[in-house]
């Protein structure tokens, strides 16, 4: 096992070097390179930029501003922000919590959801609600996130009431866990509508593939209870996939939430980056991919521990 | 996947799920149908040009009045007006960046898969590391670097969404090649790129083609995503994305702006997702996701 | 005796065994062993053994389809076996394959046309008009109406499918098939057809075969000489009736002993053929070997010349 997580640990590097290097090349790509703010304020003169170009090293051949861009990275020296020139990963990690509250939520939400729907439907295979819970999440995975997010403000905030339309907080109630609870339910509700979806689909494939299993038919002719037989011998192997699945979505999940914090106005990393793109804060935006990109490494990492830890047959390979 | 061993009591049930799923196929072959000819025939079918003001007729709503079926927006335009025209572009992005989608996929996939070693690993670990940045942000990010033009925005989303592709057509190109009819050619002296393209890639056909209707769908939803945002089509050329964003402004007032072109999408994604599922299942029983 | 139409010497195919994790080179696959061949012009050998014993592997190899490790690969005088795309694609034209499954080796997605025009189509004979016809005239070879040129292959029954194969393998008129178990996989009334179609094809115009067997009915039926493979290498090399009425080493002997109706004994041989990841010392065949002494597990046996055209390959044969 611990030769499984050090090769695992061993093959993430490769894919954070090439993290990096997008990241990197996207830089320099922006209109104006790392120094747009600069190159695109007229008030600076052609030889200040020149000089701001050699403190900033780059001058330097791009193999040099690479390296030292990558290890600036590992050590945690992110850059600081064209406005305000604060650390980068200080703005990042700032708005961490909110984004965690939101993505566990509606995570837990759907995993709960989608598995019960998923079980259900397998155990009742080709029964009304199984027929139903497979079309509607057809449907579901259908819906544009952002535009159900409208229709959710328009329902539940501006014609019935009942929630808030966005934020975190109401004003002056900054820490009231019942405010933060009713600001959380309309987001959640949205980023878990797809997620949902997809948990469902998978659950219900995973545990028909595992129902159809031998062991499962064994466990059928000892006369042990359906709920026994759901619970002691297929979860545990129904649970691989899943697993794997929570490492896959990951990306999506950040990109739902990204979507899902601009419309609820949800201070979290989503929102810095849509803030970020309007302001041309090319350092936050980069430090942002990067974050993700990092997260979601790291998110698949350990998923595939997980699995190794539940299924021996795993690390042998 | 599971379907082949289903158990006999599932026979009739299995017909009908069967029978539903086709159903569903059919509905969003017709609303794909219908939704590519309204594109076609906009200029045609649209009462007005979608770019005419008429500041007299703000916020008409719907049905109330002939000359405008589904009313007027917050400078007087036509809604059908622009919702047709508006699709015609959202619908132009969808399918260039489906094509663009697809061809690196492809051929992404078809080489790594074909050449296998080294070139196959160094591939299929950029495509790893693509997917390690959720697609919204990378999309954005490109988008805002790049001037938004109708082909600069397909461009941008075909180029950062082909990965799965590439990763399917490489497990279908892993399967073929060890075929003997691959080695009948090469014992004929045939070249890589024949095998590659005239041999090899006619027979992963199928899970291309399911693999680009379903993106067509993302790549709609993608588009109105970052219209919505302001980095995708400009006004005032008219697209579903960013007609959502001048309707949120008035979103209290008259909601139907907001509901139409979000309708308009929503349809859009559903047809073709339900068309992709559908040709998934005809054609390709082994890609079946069940259901 | 003429120079051989094709000679192999020594060839080997190793394939490497790999860890999983860092992919070092932990063993080595002897799929095929250190074996000499020669066929002459216008002869049939038939290459016999168990699956698994590099039958398969060592025509692809001779084709060039996989990579030998060591030997040589004379074909009319000239050695090909480190030859690049390039100087290989005169000698493609002059060795083509048959293959056992007659529904993998043909594209499903091209017509029955498109198939037969691909040879004239990579080595640029013809044009659009004469490829037609030759197509027709292949067509009509191998006894299908020219109008099978629209259909696709999945039109066809399996006889019918291997007679498409074989008509593309004629295509670039070449001088040695190689049948790779052509009939194996089709009913035993069919398998006379296709076998007849062969032999007439070889007395038309005057090819070479290998025939690449399990069947030891079928050998007798086509080979005018056999060779017996067993474990990557060859153990016995004889004329047809030799073989068949004097083969000396034990494991032909064995398997001329399971074929039915020849009136022997049945010999019935001990334990599975090993892996070729871990052959045994000396002679491959020696766990098995009702007769084998100490010496068979030492020392692998060179193969001496018995009688004109018969080799063998044991230690416990003497001349």
């Amino acid at each position: 096992m611990i030769g499984f997580i050090a090769w695992r640990l061993l093959q993430a590097i490769p894919l954070l070097i090439g993290v990096s290097l997008i990241g990197f090349g996207l830089m320099h790509l922006a209109p104006g390179g790392p120094l747009a703010v600069y190159t695109l304020n007229p008030t600076i003169q052609a030889q200040d930029i020149e000089r701001i170009k050699i403190i900033f090293g780059l001058d330097q051949p791009i193999h040099v501003q690479y390296v030292k861009w990558a290890s600036g990275l590992a050590s945690g020296h992110w850059g600081y922000t064209f406005f305000g020139g604060r650390p980068v990963l200080d703005v990042i990690l700032e708005r961490l919590p909110a984004t965690l509250l939101l993505m566990g939520s509606a995570l837990s939400v759907a995993i709960v959801l989608g598995l019960s729907i998923g079980v259900l439907g397998a155990v009742r295979r080709y029964s009304v609600f199984d027929v139903l819970a497979t079309t509607g999440a057809l449907f579901a995975l259908s819906f544009p996130t952002f535009w159900f997010g409208l229709m959710a403000i328009f329902v539940f905030a501006i014609e019935l009431r009942w929630l808030p339309s966005g934020g975190m907080w109401e004003l002056g109630e900054e820490g009231n866990i019942l405010s933060l609870l009713r600001h959380l339910v309309l987001p959640t509700m949205v980023l878990a509508l797809v997620i949902t979806a997809t948990w469902s689909r998978y659950s219900r494939s995973a545990f028909l593939e595992v129902m159809q299993q031998d062991f499962m038919r064994t466990a059928r002719a000892k006369g042990e209870p359906p709920a026994a037989r759901l619970m002691r011998h297929a979860l545990p192997n129904a649970a691989k996939p899943l697993i794997a699945l929570l490492g896959v979505e990951l990306p999506f999940l950040f990109s739902g939430a990204l979507v899902t914090e601009t419309i609820f106005g949800w201070p979290g990393m989503g929102r810095l980056f849509v803030d970020a793109l309007n302001m041309k804060e090319y350092p936050v935006l980069m430090g942002l991919m990067m974050f993700t990109a990092v997260f979601v490494v790291i998110g698949n990492l350990l998923a595939d521990i997980a699995i190794a830890a539940i299924d021996p047959r795993v690390r042998l390979r | 996947m599971s379907a082949a061993a289903a158990p006999p009591e599932g026979q009739v049930g299995r017909i009908w799920a069967r029978f539903r799923r086709h159903r569903l196929a059919l509905a969003g072959g017709i609303v794909v149908a219908l939704l590519l000819a309204s594109a076609l025939f906009a200029p045609v079918f649209a009462p007005q040009d979608p770019t005419l003001l008429d500041t007299a007729l703000r916020f008409r709503t719907p049905f109330a009045d002939w000359a405008h079926p589904l009313g007027t927006d917050e400078l007087g335009r036509d809604t059908l007006s622009r919702l047709l025209h508006g699709g015609r572009v959202s619908l132009t992005v969808g399918l260039v960046a489906m094509i663009t989608t697809v061809a690196t996929g492809a051929f992404i996939g078809i080489t790594a898969g074909f050449l296998g070693g080294w070139v196959d690993t160094l591939l299929m670990r950029f495509v790893d590391t693509m997917l390690c940045f959720p697609q919204v942000f990378l999309l954005l990010v490109v988008a805002a670097f790049v001037p938004p033009t109708l082909l600069s925005i397909s461009l941008v989303i075909g180029l950062t969404s082909w990965m799965e592709v590439s990763r399917i057509v490489r497990a279908e190109i892993l399967h073929l090649k060890e075929q003997d009819f691959v080695a009948a050619a090469r014992a004929l002296g045939a070249s890589r790129a024949r095998i590659m393209f005239r041999e090899l890639l006619p027979n992963a056909a199928a899970p291309i083609l399911v693999a680009a209707t379903l993106k067509v769908a993302s790549a709609v939803l993608m588009e109105s995503y970052i219209s919505y945002l302001g980095y995708g089509v400009q006004p005032p050329l008219a697209s579903w994305g960013n007609m959502l964003t001048n309707a949120q402004g008035y979103f209290d007032t008259v909601p139907w702006l907001a509901i139409l072109p979000g309708a308009a999408i929503t349809l859009t994604v559903m047809g073709f997702n339900f068309l992709g599922d559908g040709l998934r299942d005809a054609l390709d029983p082994r890609l079946r996701m069940d259901p | 005796m003429a120079e051989p139409l094709l000679k192999v010497s020594g060839l080997e195919v190793h394939f490497p065994i790999r860890s999983p994790f860092l992919q070092r080179r932990i063993g080595t696959v002897r799929a095929v062993d250190g074996i000499d061949l020669d066929v002459a012009r216008g002869e049939t050998l038939a290459i016999v053994g168990e699956s698994g014993c590099g039958k398969t592997t060592t025509g692809k190899a001779i084709l060039r389809l996989i990579d030998s490790t060591a030997g040589s690969i004379h074909f009319g005088g000239e050695d090909i076996a480190r030859h690049g795309a390039a100087a290989l694609a005169p000698f493609r034209r002059r060795m083509q394959i048959v293959f056992q499954d007659p529904y993998a080796s043909l594209n499903p997605r091209m017509t029955v046309g498109g198939i037969l025009a691909a040879p004239f189509d990579i080595h640029r004979i013809g044009v659009a008009q004469d490829r037609a016809e030759r197509v027709a005239a292949l067509l009509r070879t191998v006894g299908l109406p020219p109008e099978a040129a629209r259909r696709y292959p999945h039109e066809f029954s399996g006889g019918q499918r291997q007679r498409i194969g074989i008509a593309r393998a004629l295509a670039l008129e070449p001088e040695l098939i190689i049948g790779d178990e052509p009939v194996s996989a089709l009913d035993v009334s069919i398998q006379a057809q296709i076998i007849n179609l062969m032999k007439r094809l070889q007395a038309d115009r005057g090819l070479a075969y290998i025939m690449i067997s399990h069947n030891l009915a079928v050998v007798s039926h086509v080979a005018d000489r056999v060779a017996v493979m067993y474990l990557g290498r060859v153990v016995e090399t004889a004329p047809r009736e030799e073989l068949f009425f004097r083969a000396q080493h034990p494991y032909t002997q064995a398997l001329l002993s399971a074929v039915p109706g020849r009136g022997r004994s049945r010999q019935v041989l001990q334990g599975d053929v090993p892996s070729p990841a871990r052959p045994p010392t000396g002679c491959h065949f020696h766990p098995r070997c009702p007769i084998a002494q100490t010496r068979c597990a030492e020392e692998a046996p060179a193969s001496r010349i018995l009688a004109p055209g018969h080799a063998v390959a044991c230690h416990m044969v003497s001349p």
